[in-house]
């Protein structure tokens, strides 16, 4: 997505403040060994199946865990070296972590939830519920501080969550499978906070109060996640981690290009496509512009069976619902358009192809019919896409922006940058 | 204690839908068992109440042998309680969360007056802390405290038989906390000391709760071990249950109405136990 943002792939300059993790770890027969970075400012996503691995890393890096071998460095601190002895205990380490299933304290109001960070690092009481409740209106959840987590829904627990870790101000963010254990619909409101807080796209830009009050978001931040949406919509950079091991590291743009294993070309191949929905069809705004086809595309309108949706949407398309065709294709197919093969990739089972403009987009078919269709790099094709196979969320990120804007008018000066973004 | 340690993990609960089942008639052997039991323990009550000296039941309440024996029952086990606590929450944290070899022994060995007589615990207990003992010896020598036949000797003897019940009630709700509470405070900058002192102790209450007040009717109720060690010395060390076998030989109607008023303390106990503590399902 940001592929072509020159502070993702510029490495290692500013490690300073980043996070260097080097883990070795073995928990009976599970052998962990994953060395993973993630640089100031950028949020990473580690993607991978339930068993890959993904909480022990949490665990490890947090210090909830002992590393066997390896290091943990955190904004030029050693955290972990069990070779030179060093352990800092998890209240040393400033690591915000959101976690799987939120455990919110039971006991406390969702505002001093929020405060216990606060005052557990020796602020006093009502200077930290102040805070707290900056937080708390930051998140919308301003007028239900009073609030037990149990008499929260689940979006909103998570919300909590999330504010609890940031509200230390930690050196690092780490959000284990933040929107797991929610529904659909909770799933997509909350998609919109963490867009405007764990993606570095949007830090730039104001709507966080993270923003404001350290510097635009440098906290570098890493989501542990097995959704492929969240990672690629979320993240600047994407490490696969399978069975213990990270088996690829690259931007979304990369990893749909160049997918190593199977399981990442099965996630990475998603498409997915920014727009603006209004009675089922989607006007496209296509920044998603692949590194080969630089600058603006001409618009594209695609159609979804879901009418329900205005504004800001993100269109998801898995890879295999994309078909191709030498000729225009007759019938039913609401999406048909004409483009050309950008690329294309034996990945054994399948053959991914990546098309060209109008709108780049992933699409896996079988050897045998790429073999058909004798499609080559250049190669004209007619593409078909059923309305039922576009499927629509609430666009998180954009839709942010603007309803934090909206309801806190002491932040309006965000408004200006986000609409030039 | 199961169901104590369940109404710990509140959430937990509140999650899991109430499966109700129809109301359910038992076969008649189970029926039949179950009101033999209840008339087993409804008897002596009916017993306790028939014998009742209704009419001179003030008179010998507020007789000094009963007063005394009262104020001396409740300042010994509220002390004994307190004591229970605080050595017990402490082991029952050790005993939870620590892995050492022999853990199982330690184990034993604390929660062993609940199975042991307690006249024999009294005596172990004087064996040890007595005059002649093998600490209470030198202890006298160097201070002059003299533990048993003492106030000091009946909270000791209380506090001696009650702390197995903090521990195990403890133990057992530590074990079914979910850790993650405890990380999740520890990431948040939460020292040691503050995640036990401001998550650990508020999430486990209810069932501290219920151990403090179990442990201190037990040490309300306790005979053995407190005359064994302290004697029952008539405004020193006799508590109520002592009064009460003192004076069964003596003024049985003193008896009596000092049962009464054990059986109703013990009874409203339970009863406020359950409602505010014990889950309602």
């Amino acid at each position: 997505m940001s592929s072509n943002d020159p502070g993702a792939m510029s490495a290692t300059s500013n490690a300073a403040g980043g996070l260097q993790a080097d883990i070795r770890l073995r928990r009976g027969d599970f052998e962990l060994d994953v060395s993973l970075s993630v640089e100031a400012g950028e949020t990473a996503a580690l993607l991978g199946p339930n068993g890959a691995g993904k909480s022990t890393i949490v665990a490890a890096i947090a210090g909830l865990l002992r590393l066997d071998g390896g290091v943990v460095r955190l904004a030029g601190r050693v955290l972990d070296d069990p070779a030179d002895g060093v352990f800092v205990p998890p209240e040393g380490r400033r690591i915000g972590v959101v976690f799987q299933d939120q455990v919110l304290f039971g006991h406390l109001n969702a505002l001093d939830n929020v405060a216990f960070g606060l005052t557990s690092r020796g602020m006093r009481r009502a200077p930290a519920r102040e805070r707290a409740q900056d937080w708390l209106d930051a998140m919308d959840l301003g007028d239900l501080g009073h609030r037990r987590p149990r008499a929260l829904s689940g979006g909103q627990r998570q919300r909590v969550a999330l504010a609890r870790a940031l509200a230390c101000e930690p050196d690092l963010l780490v959000a284990d499978e933040p929107l797991g254990s929610l529904d659909v619909t909770a799933r997509n409101r909350l998609r919109r906070n963490l867009a405007a807080h764990l993606s570095s796209r949007r830090n730039g830009g104001t709507a966080s109060p993270t923003a404001p009050r350290h510097g635009a978001g440098d906290v570098p931040r890493l989501l542990i996640t097995h959704d492929p949406t969240d990672a690629f919509v979320l993240a600047d950079r994407v490490h696969i981690l399978e069975n213990g091991r990270l088996t690829q590291s690259g931007t979304p743009d990369e990893l749909r290009r160049s997918p190593a294993t199977a399981y990442a070309a099965d996630l990475s191949g998603i498409n997915l496509v920014r727009g603006t929905a209004r009675d089922g069809e989607i006007s496209v705004t296509t920044d998603n512009a692949t590194p080969s086809q630089p600058g603006r595309h001409p618009a594209v309108v695609l159609h979804a069976a879901d009418t329900s949706m205005f504004g800001a949407v993100l269109a998801t398309i898995h890879p295999r619902a994309i078909a191709l065709h030498r000729e225009r294709p007759t019938g039913s197919p609401r999406n048909v358009w004409r483009t050309t093969a950008e690329a294309v990739e034996p990945l054994g089972d399948i053959t991914r192809v990546l098309l060209g403009s109008p709108l780049p987009l992933t699409a896996d078919i079988t050897p045998g019919a790429a073999h058909e269709l004798l499609i080559r790099p250049g190669t004209t094709l007619w593409v078909s896409v059923k309305a039922t196979e576009v499927e629509l969320a609430p666009d998180a990120a954009t839709d942010q922006s603007e309803r934090l804007t909206e309801t806190h008018p002491l932040r309006a000066p965000g408004r200006s940058s986000n609409s030039a973004a | 204690m199961t169901s104590t340690t369940a109404s710990t993990s509140a959430p937990e609960s509140a999650r899991r839908p109430a499966r109700r089942t129809a109301r359910e008639l038992p076969p008649w052997p189970i029926a039949l068992l179950a009101g033999i039991g209840v008339v087993l323990f409804a008897l002596p009550l009916v017993g306790l109440v028939a014998r009742a000296p209704w009419t001179g039941l003030w008179a010998h309440l507020s007789s000094r042998f009963v007063v005394d024996a009262a104020v001396l029952s409740v300042v010994s086990s509220i002390a004994a309680a307190a004591v229970a606590a605080l050595v017990g929450v402490p082991l029952a944290w050790v005993l939870a969360r620590v892995s050492f070899p022999g853990r199982s022994v330690v184990r034993a060995l604390v929660t062993l007056p609940m199975v042991l007589p307690p006249v024999v615990g009294g005596a172990a207990l004087l064996f040890a802390l007595g005059r002649r003992g093998v600490v209470g010896g030198p202890l006298h020598d160097a201070t002059g405290l003299l533990l048993p036949y003492s106030i000091w000797g009946v909270i000791l003897a209380n506090a001696f038989v009650a702390t197995p019940l903090v521990i195990l009630t403890v133990e057992g709700a530590l074990r079914n906390l979910d850790r993650q509470y405890e990380h999740a405070a520890a990431t948040l900058g939460a020292s040691r000391l503050r995640v036990l002192w401001r998550v650990t102790l508020p999430m486990i209450g209810p069932a501290l709760g219920v151990a403090v007040v179990v442990a201190w009717a037990r040490a309300l109720g306790e005979f053995g071990a407190t005359v064994t060690f302290a004697g029952s010395l008539g405004g020193r060390t006799q508590t109520l249950p002592l009064a009460v076998f003192v004076a069964l030989e003596s003024n049985r109607d003193a008896a009596v109405a000092i049962s009464l008023v054990l059986v109703a303390l013990s009874l409203g106990l339970l009863i406020a136990l359950r409602d505010r503590w014990w889950p309602s399902r």
